[in-house]
C-alpha cells in the first residue's frame, strides 16, 4: 500500500490554477522529492494532502483511505508558514502539539528528552520560545513534527533558515527515518539537498507535473553524451569527439551522437596520457529542471 | 483525550495564567473599592453643614416676623437693605433677601449674596418659601394647616400583580442597582472573552502556528476548544467579580446605606444572567472568530472588533432613556437584536421585566445566530487563516464563502 495515492487533483483560485491534474504517489520507505519553483504549486499540494484545504477534482489517499481525524495522528507535518506559541516554554508547547496527535503526557514527556537531547537543545528545555534563536525554534519544530513516530512525515522547506550544522543534522535525521521505514514527502526548491536525499521525485511548474520518478533515471534520460577527465599529458584530437571544454581541476569531453564513454575511455588510454579521473557527466537537477522548464530558476 | 478537550484545557489554563487576564480579574473589585473609598472621602468632606447659618432679611411689607428657624437656618431682621448689606460684607450672614411693600400684589422677592451661583440653591428657597407662607398663614389658619401647606403629602405606592396581591418586586432604583451592575459586568465579561477568541486565533495565524494545528485538528474542533476554553475563563472572571460582590456591597452599605439596603434580586434574574452570558458570549465569539480569520494581524483584528464590541456597550449610552422609558418599542427590537440583546435584556429585566415571547424571541435569534456564526466562522477560518498580507475586502469574502 503507498503511504500516498495522488489522483488528477485540481485547485483553482480566484485568479489562477495553483495545481492542475496532478497525480502521483509516495511509497513506504523512501523519500520523495517534491520540488519545484516558488508558486509552482507545491505548497497547494501538500496542503490539499493535510486537509486542510479541499480539491476542486480529484482524490487524495493516505495509507489507502481518505484522510480523517483519527488519520491525521499518523501524519507528521511541518509547514512552510511556520510558528510556535511565542510565550510558551519549549517542553509545553512539544507536549501539547504532540498531545493534539494522540500522544500521552508522559510517553511525549519522555520522547520530548530525547529528540532534545539528539538535537542538542536538551539545555533549552525550559526556556520559552521566543528566547530562541530562529535556527532553534526550527529544530523544535521539526521535533513536533516527529515526536509522536508518524508513518509520513510531509516537510515544506524544512531547511531554509538552518545553519550547515543543523542542516546537516536534519538530513541524517531525515535519512533515520526513512531507514525506520517511514515515508518522507520533501517540498523544496533547493535542488541540491533533493539530489542529495531522495530516491524519487516529482518536479512541477506552474500547477502541472514536468518530471516525474526515479531521481537516478531522471538524471540518466536527461544526462548529456559528455565525460569529465583529470589527466596528465598533451591530449591532442580524440575520435568522436566534438569539443573539449576546460575548467578548473577537469575538461569536459562532448562526445558526437555515435560515440560511447566506452570507446573513448580506450582511445584515450591508446594515446598514453595519465588519466587520474574519468566519469559519465551526469546534469545536475537544476540544470534537467532548467532546460524542462526553459526557464533561469534557481 | 478528546481533542476538543484538550483544545479547550490548554485555552483554558493558558488564559488564566496569563498577567493581562489576571490584573483584569482583579481590577474590577479593586475599582470598586477605590470608588467605595473616594466616595467616603468626598462625602466627609461634603458632610451637610451643622452649624446655624445666618440668612438676613428685610421686611418692607410688614408681618413677617414669625417663623424665623426653619432647622439649622435662622432668618435675622434688618431693618434697611443697608443694614443688611453691611452684615453680609461683614460676613456676619451668608445672604439676604428683601420682601418689598407691594410683594403680596406681584410675589417678586429679591435675595442678594457674596457667591456666583450656578442654580438658585434648593435649601434656601424652601426656607424663603416655608417662611413667606407660614406668615401669610399665621393666625388665620391652624397651625397644622400650615404644616399641611408647607408638606402637602407622602406618596406611598404599592405594585400589584395580576391577581391584585402585593408584587414581590415593588421596583425602585433599589430593584435596579444590582441588574444595572449585573448588566455593566455582562458587558465587560462578554467583551472581553471575545477578546481573548480574537487574540487567541489572530495570535496563531499571526505566529503562523495555525496551519501546524490544522495538521492535528479540524477547524470545527479548533473553534469550539477555543471559543469554550476562553468561556469558561471570561465566566472564571465573572465568578471572581460576583463572589466580590457581596462583600463589596456590605462595605458599600456601610458608607453609602440607604438605597443599597433596599436592594432586592430576583432569583430568576440570575439564571437569565447565565443565560445571557453564555448567549452573548457566544455570539461575540463566533464573530471574533471570524474576525480573527479574515485579519492579516492581531492589531489589524482589534481595531475591527471595536466596532462591533460598540453594540455590547450602546445600551449604556442609551441608559437614560432606556430608565424613562423601559418598554419602548424600539428597547423591544434591540433585545431581539443579538449584539444588543444580552446587555439590553439583562437592564430592563431589573427595571420593570421582560415579556415571556420577547425572552423566547430574543433567545431563539441568539441561539440561531451562533449556529450560523460558527458555521461562518469555520467556513471563514478555513478560507482565510492561511492567508497571510492584505486583508480582503467584503466583496471577496462573499465570493468565496459562496465558493465554499
Amino acid at each position: 500500500m503507498h503511504a500516498v495515492e495522488v489522483n488528477r487533483i485540481v485547485k483553482s483560485y480566484a485568479d489562477k490554477v495553483a495545481v492542475d491534474d496532478l497525480s502521483f504517489s509516495v511509497a513506504q520507505n523512501e523519500i520523495f522529492g517534491l520540488i519545484g519553483p516558488n508558486g509552482a504549486g507545491k505548497t497547494t499540494t501538500i496542503r490539499m494532502m493535510m486537509d486542510i484545504i479541499k480539491p476542486d477534482f480529484g482524490q487524495i489517499a493516505i495509507f489507502g483511505e481518505k484522510l480523517s481525524e483519527s488519520s491525521k495522528n499518523k501524519l507528521g507535518y511541518l509547514p512552510e508558514e511556520r510558528g510556535l506559541y511565542r510565550k510558551l516554554r519549549v517542553i509545553d508547547s512539544i507536549i501539547y502539539l504532540a498531545s493534539l496527535k494522540g500522544m500521552e503526557k508522559h510517553s511525549a514527556e519522555v520522547k520530548a528528552d530525547e529528540l532534545l537531547n539528539k538535537t542538542g537543545m536538551l539545555s533549552n528545555k525550559n526556556k520559552k520560545i521566543e528566547d530562541l534563536s530562529r535556527g532553534m525554534s526550527q529544530i523544535i519544530q521539526f521535533i513536533v513534527t516527529i515526536i509522536h513516530d508518524p508513518e509520513l512525515v510531509i516537510l515544506d522547506e524544512p531547511f531554509s533558515g538552518l545553519d550547515p550544522v543543523n542542516t546537516e543534522l536534519l538530513k541524517q535525521m531525515l535519512l533515520d527515518l526513512r531507514n525506520q521505514g517511514k515515508a518522507v514527502i520533501l517540498s523544496t526548491h533547493q535542488m541540491n539537498q533533493v539530489e542529495e536525499l531522495c530516491d524519487r521525485i516529482l518536479m512541477i511548474n506552474n500547477g502541472h507535473a514536468v518530471l516525474y520518478g526515479n531521481l537516478k533515471e531522471i538524471k540518466t534520460k536527461y544526462r548529456s553524451n559528455s565525460i569529465i577527465i583529470d589527466f596528465e599529458g598533451e591530449l591532442g584530437q580524440v575520435l568522436g569527439v566534438t569539443e573539449k571544454r576546460t575548467h578548473k581541476g577537469y575538461v569536459k569531453l562532448i562526445l558526437d551522437g555515435n560515440t560511447t564513454p566506452k570507446q573513448v575511455l580506450e582511445r584515450l588510454v591508446s594515446t598514453g596520457i595519465v588519466i587520474n579521473r574519468f566519469e559519465v557527466a551526469m546534469p545536475s537537477l537544476n540544470e534537467i529542471f532548467l532546460k524542462v522548464v526553459g526557464k533561469n530558476h534557481e | 483525550m478528546n481533542k476538543t478537550l484538550l483544545i479547550f484545557r490548554h485555552e483554558f489554563l493558558h488564559t488564566i495564567k496569563r498577567t493581562g487576564f489576571i490584573i483584569l480579574t482583579l481590577a474590577l473589585p479593586v475599582l470598586a473599592l477605590l470608588g467605595i473609598g473616594v466616595f467616603q472621602i468626598v462625602s466627609e468632606i461634603n458632610k451637610p453643614p451643622t452649624e446655624v447659618i445666618r440668612i438676613g432679611y428685610v421686611d418692607e411689607a410688614g408681618g413677617f416676623d414669625q417663623f424665623t428657624t426653619q432647622g439649622n437656618i435662622t432668618l435675622v431682621r434688618f431693618d434697611t437693605p443697608e443694614a443688611a448689606t453691611q452684615a453680609l460684607n461683614k460676613k456676619d450672614i451668608k445672604e439676604y433677601f428683601i420682601i418689598p411693600p407691594d410683594f403680596i400684589s406681584t410675589g417678586i422677592i429679591s435675595r442678594y449674596t457674596a457667591q456666583r451661583e450656578l442654580t438658585l440653591p434648593a435649601a434656601t428657597t424652601a426656607v424663603i418659601k416655608n417662611f413667606i407662607v407660614s406668615n401669610l398663614l399665621a393666625g388665620k389658619v391652624p397651625m397644622n394647616t400650615i404644616a399641611k401647606v408647607e408638606a402637602p403629602l407622602n406618596l406611598v405606592t404599592t405594585t400589584l400583580t395580576s391577581t391584585g396581591a402585593v408584587a414581590p418586586q415593588q421596583g425602585g432604583f433599589g430593584n435596579f442597582i444590582i441588574p444595572g451592575i449585573f448588566s455593566l459586568l455582562l458587558m465587560f465579561a462578554i467583551i472581553f472573552s471575545s477578546i481573548y477568541v480574537l487574540q487567541s486565533l489572530s495570535e496563531e495565524k499571526e505566529n503562523r502556528l495555525m496551519e501546524i494545528l490544522l495538521s492535528s485538528v479540524s477547524t470545527r474542533q479548533l473553534l469550539t476548544g477555543k471559543v469554550l476554553g476562553l468561556g469558561a475563563a471570561g465566566l472564571v472572571q465573572v465568578i471572581v467579580w460576583v463572589i466580590s460582590f457581596p462583600l463589596l456591597l456590605k462595605l458599600a452599605s456601610s458608607s453609602i446605606g440607604g438605597i443599597i439596603s433596599t436592594i432586592q434580586l430576583p432569583a430568576s434574574f440570575l439564571v437569565f444572567g447565565v443565560v445571557y452570558f453564555i448567549l452573548g458570549f457566544s455570539v461575540f465569539a463566533v464573530l471574533s472568530a471570524s474576525v480573527a480569520a479574515i485579519s492579516p494581524t492581531v492589531q489589524e483584528a482589534q481595531g475591527l472588533s471595536s466596532i462591533y464590541t460598540l453594540f455590547a456597550i450602546a445600551p449604556f449610552w442609551f441608559l437614560s432613556l432606556i430608565l424613562l422609558f423601559p418598554n419602548n418599542p424600539v428597547w423591544v427590537v434591540f433585545s431581539i437584536f443579538p449584539f444588543t440583546a444580552p446587555v439590553l435584556v439583562m437592564l430592563r429585566l431589573g427595571l420593570t421585566g421582560v415579556p415571556v415571547w420577547q425572552l423566547i424571541v430574543s433567545i431563539a435569534v441568539l441561539s440561531l445566530s451562533i449556529v450560523g456564526g460558527m458555521l461562518l466562522a469555520a467556513k471563514l477560518l478555513r478560507t482565510y487563516i492561511l492567508m497571510y498580507g492584505k486583508r480582503p475586502n467584503f466583496k471577496e469574502i462573499i465570493g468565496n464563502v459562496k465558493r465554499g
